[in-house]
């Protein structure tokens, strides 16, 4: 009797998975969806990280794009040189020079060289601490809690003991998370033959500016003059801002700056085994 | 009998006494007056002085065209110093013109063109409300002149005076309806004609009693009407107060004037008075300095422009030690400040300095489903979840369950066991999901 049992649920069990298996293989041939196989293709190139760099929702989004001739082969910013020549082979174009952009932090106020005139209790966020300006007496610095970091995908940022983020040039893609994750809008992306920049954003007046930052750029018009090209360097609203379609990519602006707030070539030191190999060894 | 209110709400611990009894006093003249072009809700204004210019006292010093925006006034007559971006007291720096006194003031009340409200046209009192620069005096400085000017279609039949002051610490209204209640219904029934109603309604928290027995005694016999509501916060909310005074539901992304009823502030009624009666623009407010910080709780009737400074000076300054909290307003919705430079504005209704235990700590712990946020919400979110929504920026998600929909009455992060600090997470998904709107 008991063997009875086990025959009928195996042959009747057996049916219904035969029965439905049939249907499932019929299923998958009438309603197949075609599929352009070079997607697939390219998203083989891809890096897959979905960081969003190329302005899309994802890397499949791009492919589509790419296949349909609206995007550049170059748009993958966090692939570079490498994925762009490839992309352009696959797909039979000539390929192009990819401008590579990395992000520069433009805010070198930590917590050694600012004034601080509140304490912040509040969710530690950059956004969230903004809504109320943060401890810093300068309304225009680095908050310090590491949105940027949080958003970088690549791991090309860190927070410093002084409180400042750094980003690491031979890890940092160009994808501008950290730029859009940044509420005060001191992370900019700027292409690799930029090396002189004004590291501070602050454009209260220059006595208001120096007593509450060591490193502040207050406006004193030095660089302006020290510029080689006229019209290199600008001062708008307190800050000296480069014009880099005139002003050439040298140190000279950089010697006479009182608060060392301008800087050449400053960013490219920072690799992720340099920063990593400078910081104090700890016993474990 | 059981007083009128609305749904949900929070009882806390509203620390009146502190200054409900103290009569409002003048502040002194400040020697230096900072005022912001953009105090108001719309666009910004425009400089109509420049540095070294002289300005007396209740001069037009900034305007600009749009419909939903209001002009500035000097409020003291001196130089123009300077015209620079300064902090404000509602975050960030915004240009603004500072003035150095002369030491003299001027003395408003008389040759106001308007004494016989009869003979004034509803439109010339639109005009005069938007000409002197009058907004909402409770906090948020909508400018009023747009709230009195509903478009044809929309049949106003309500007018209800915000005389709730649900915000703990603060007593500025309560003072203003106890000492000068004729001023307040005088403005209000200036108001009234401007916006063409006739019903009109005096929405009061009953632990006002005084300033509702006085306001009844100037109104016994004409068309207004005193209502004593329920003490409990955000009695004060627009939405909140026209539910319980005519029984309306206001529809979400819908103003009060579509469900026929306009609001206005105490403040606002009286700063009308002083408008229409004697030509005076809004250049002085009443403050409430109040809280465990401040050694001389007063009322006080400041200049606009007046530094958090110099008023706080006037109070017997803030506690030395420990960690204090400036708020520019009451504690449920005010915004802490991180300079006392700031000076104070329309919308500043009182300046409260939180010390020692008052200020909430920073820890909190996970939430345990406990419902309370849900439960006090004014408008029937689920601020557990929103606050969730908010902190890990899912903001498709925080729309959909109608995170644009909060009022920032802060019930939720009040009545947390928790202490999660949930409005703080809303706020900034908000402004997020503002901010990627705008892209």
């Amino acid at each position: 009797m008991t063997g009875n049992i086990v025959i009928i649920s195996m042959v009747s069990m057996g049916g219904i998975g035969a029965a439905l298996s049939l249907f499932l293989a019929y299923a998958d041939k009438k309603l197949k969806v075609e599929e352009d196989p070079r997607i697939e293709a390219l998203l083989n190139i891809l890096p897959n990280t979905n960081c969003g760099g190329c302005g899309r929702a994802g890397c499949r989004v791009f492919a589509e794009a790419l296949i349909q001739g609206t995007a550049s082969v170059t748009g993958c910013v966090a692939g570079g040189q490498d994925i762009a020549d490839s992309i352009a082979k696959y797909l039979g174009v000539e390929s192009v020079k990819a401008d590579r952009v990395v992000a520069v932090v433009l805010c070198r106020g930590g917590e050694k060289e600012t004034v601080k005139n509140a304490v912040y209790k509040g969710e530690r966020t950059c956004v969230a601490a903004n809504l109320t300006g943060g401890e810093k007496a300068c309304t225009y610095s680095c908050l310090g809690y590491a949105d940027c970091v949080e958003a970088c995908k690549f791991d090309a940022m860190t927070m410093n003991d002084n409180g400042l983020p750094v980003v690491f040039y031979d890890a940092c893609v160009g994808c501008w998370a950290c730029a859009r994750a940044c509420p005060r809008d001191i992370i900019e992306m700027h292409p690799m033959e930029r090396k002189l920049f004004n590291y501070c954003r602050n454009k209260d007046k220059g006595a208001v500016a120096r007593k509450i930052c060591k490193v502040s750029c207050i406006a004193c018009g030095l660089c302006v003059k020290d510029c080689a090209v006229e019209g290199g360097i600008e001062m708008i609203d307190n800050l000296a801002v480069v014009n880099y379609e005139k002003c050439p990519q040298d140190d000279q602006p950089t010697k006479r700056c009182p608060t060392t707030c301008i800087l050449f070539g400053e960013e490219e030191k920072m690799t992720k085994d340099a920063y990593y190999s400078s910081l104090p060894k700890k016993a474990v | 009998m059981s007083l009128k209110t609305f749904d949900h709400g929070i009882h806390p611990s509203y620390n009146k006494e502190l200054t409900n009894h103290k009569k409002i006093e003048k502040a002194n003249l400040p020697k230096k007056v900072v005022i912001p072009l953009q105090q108001h809700i719309g666009a910004p204004c425009k400089p109509l002085v420049k540095k070294g210019d002289a300005v007396a006292e209740g001069q037009k010093i900034g305007e600009a065209s749009a419909f939903v925006t209001s002009p500035v006034h000097s409020s003291i007559s001196g130089k123009v110093k300077d015209i620079e971006k300064l902090p404000y007291p509602g975050g960030g720096k915004v240009l603004s013109v500072i003035i150095e006194g002369d030491g003299t003031a001027k003395e408003w009340g008389n040759g106001g063109i308007g004494l016989d409200l009869e003979s004034l046209t509803s439109e010339t009192l639109r005009n005069i409300i938007k000409e002197m620069g009058i907004v909402g005096m409770g906090g948020a400085a909508f400018p009023t002149h747009v709230k009195l000017s509903p478009p044809k279609e929309k049949k106003i039949d309500a007018f209800i005076l915000n005389g709730c002051e649900c915000e703990p610490y603060l007593t500025s209204d309560h003072r203003i309806m106890v000492e000068e209640p004729e001023n307040v219904v005088w403005g209000m029934k200036a108001l009234m004609k401007a916006a063409g109603v006739e019903n009109g309604f005096i929405g009061i928290e009953e632990n006002k009693s005084d300033a509702i027995e006085a306001l009844e005694k100037v109104t016994r016999g004409s068309n207004i009407k005193v209502m004593s509501l329920e003490t409990k916060y955000p009695q004060g909310a627009e939405k909140m107060l026209i539910k319980a005074v005519v029984g309306r539901k206001v529809p979400v992304g819908k103003l009060p004037m579509d469900v026929g009823v306009v609001v206005n502030n105490v403040g606002t009624a009286v700063a009308v008075y002083g408008a229409v009666k004697y030509s005076k623009p809004l250049i002085e407010r009443v403050v409430t300095i109040s809280g465990n910080g401040v050694k001389e709780p007063k009322n006080l009737l400041v200049r606009i422009g007046t530094s958090f400074e110099d008023v706080l000076n006037q109070c017997g300054g803030i506690t030395k030690h420990g960690e204090r909290e400036v708020l520019n307003g009451g504690p449920m919705m005010g915004i802490a400040q991180t300079t006392l430079d700031v000076p104070v504005i329309k919308g500043t209704s009182g300046i409260t300095v939180l010390a020692g235990k008052e200020i909430k700590p920073s820890t909190y712990q996970p939430c345990i489903r406990c419902g309370s946020c849900v439960e006090v919400c004014p408008v029937n979110l689920m601020p557990y979840k929103l606050g969730d929504l908010g902190r890990l920026y899912r903001l498709d998600e925080l729309k959909a369950w109608g995170g644009l929909v909060c009022i920032e009455c802060g019930c939720c992060s009040y009545t947390c066991p928790s202490k999660r600090p949930l409005l703080h997470w809303i706020r900034v998904g908000k402004i997020k999901v503002r901010e990627k709107e705008k892209v």
